[in-house]
């Protein structure tokens, strides 16, 4: 068990609910972790700014620091008419860092390391930006396709490139994150199966498993940057994809 | 894919992870869709509704506070700068003011100084006209006592010496003339 890799990824039942059309529905380690991302998010930016101090205390510092760091990330790139998807946007980045950060600590789960969970927020975002690009832009949203002031005989093709870049953004949006989470932990889990396994070995192992030892520290080191990043990255795409559907032309 | 229910423990032997694979596993699929609308749109709905507003409020207060207070401190300051211009201001008059009264007050002593030394110069010089007058009279008077002390010497003189006096009018011209070298 120790030494299997993909063990961790592995959703269990921690009770069923019953079954929706042939398929189970049950409340899993998944939920579990995902109520918890729940808890500390709504215990960070509600309890902790329930007294609304002037001088705000830690949590509630961290709490303004999560809200301005997103408001200035957003208006940077789309600019403040993107300001009305900013809660979508810090909802999405709290969601994804808190789950990231979760699936660092020892024996839990990362909820983000599932490509289903990467895939349906990359489409909450590719949706909302087709349906506001139309709503807001109506055809005009196809200029997002025509980028102006290129020659007419190379146009089919730039758009033909354009259209398929907008169509895998949710692809290369969502494999990012989920192939970040899942590969940092194998290689997590395979270091820590080393130091395991050497440490079976006597003294000479025990020598010999201080490498990997170090290097599962500075994983862990680099994994946390990692959760913290991809969590950004995928904030900012969001942006800038959101940014498309407002300002179609390039 | 994946042929194991998702309730087994996990299947241990390396082997079987290759058929296994937890994120590709399908039949979990329904369970994390539905676990992550239902979390995610309760999420989004307590942020939008409530978190966010109340920590958009919380800044908007603080930068309100601040702004404010900036603005009473430059107002205080343009007051206290205010109060020290005037003070400099009332300080520079107030010397002026002195310098004037000192400059005139010097000027009115001076005036009068010199008024003083007039008046006295001219009762001086009028004394000095006087003692000049009763000089030049006793002077004249001493002459004319000097003629007559010597016309009577000069007289009694000749008398002794030829026995008869002279006529008085002889004498009186050599005396006069005796005076003049």
């Amino acid at each position: 068990m120790a030494a299997d890799p993909i063990h961790q990824f592995e959703i269990k039942n921690l009770f069923s609910l019953g079954h929706v059309g042939g398929q189970e529905i049950a409340f899993t380690n998944s939920t579990l972790f995902m109520l918890i991302a729940f808890a500390i998010i709504t215990a960070l930016m509600i309890g902790a700014t329930a007294s609304r101090a002037l001088v705000p205390g830690r949590m509630q510092a961290v709490a303004e620091m999560s809200y301005e760091f997103i408001a200035t990330t957003l208006r940077s790139s789309a600019g403040t008419e993107g300001m009305k998807f900013f809660p979508l946007v810090f909802t999405l980045f709290m969601f994804i860092v808190t789950l990231n950060m979760i699936g660092i600590v020892p024996y839990t789960f990362t909820v983000t390391s599932h490509i289903i969970i990467t895939v349906m927020l990359s489409m909450l975002v590719f949706l909302t930006v087709i349906v506001y690009g139309f709503w807001k832009n109506g055809l005009r949203f196809f200029k997002l396709f025509v980028p102006s002031g290129i020659p007419i005989y190379i146009l089919p093709l730039v758009t033909l490139i354009e259209v398929m870049s907008f169509l895998s953004r949710p692809i290369s949006h969502s494999v990012r994150l989920f192939a970040n989470m899942l590969a940092g932990h194998i290689t997590l889990k395979v270091f820590g199966s080393f130091v395991t396994m050497l440490g079976g070995l006597g003294l000479v192992g025990w020598i010999g498993a201080v490498l990997p030892l170090s290097l599962t520290v500075a994983l862990t080191a680099l994994e946390l940057l990692v959760a913290f990043l991809q969590a950004y990255v995928f904030t900012i795409l969001t942006c800038i994809y959101l940014n498309d559907s407002i300002h179609p032309g390039h | 894919m994946a042929t194991s229910t998702p309730t087994s423990t996990g299947t241990v032997a390396p082997s079987g992870a290759k058929g296994h694979f937890p994120p590709f596993a399908k039949e979990t699929f329904a369970s994390q869709i539905l676990w992550l609308v239902i979390v995610f749109v309760a999420l989004y709905l307590l942020m939008s509704r409530v978190a966010l507003p109340r920590v958009g409020s919380i800044l908007a207060a603080r930068k309100a506070r601040i702004e404010g207070d900036l603005a009473a401190a430059e107002k205080l300051k343009a007051d206290s700068d205010a109060a020290i211009a005037a003070y400099e201001k009332a300080l520079s008059d107030a010397r002026a003011r002195a310098q004037a009264l000192a400059n005139e007050v010097q000027a009115k002593q001076a005036a009068a100084a010199e008024e003083n030394r007039k008046a006295l110069e001219a009762q001086l010089n009028v004394r000095i006209a006087e003692a000049e007058k009763s000089i030049a009279a006793t002077r004249t008077a001493a002459m004319a006592n000097v003629t007559s002390i010597a016309a009577e010497a000069a007289t009694a003189i000749v008398e002794r010496l030829i026995g008869t006096a002279p006529a008085g009018a002889t004498v009186e011209a050599a005396v006069a003339e005796a005076l003049k070298r």
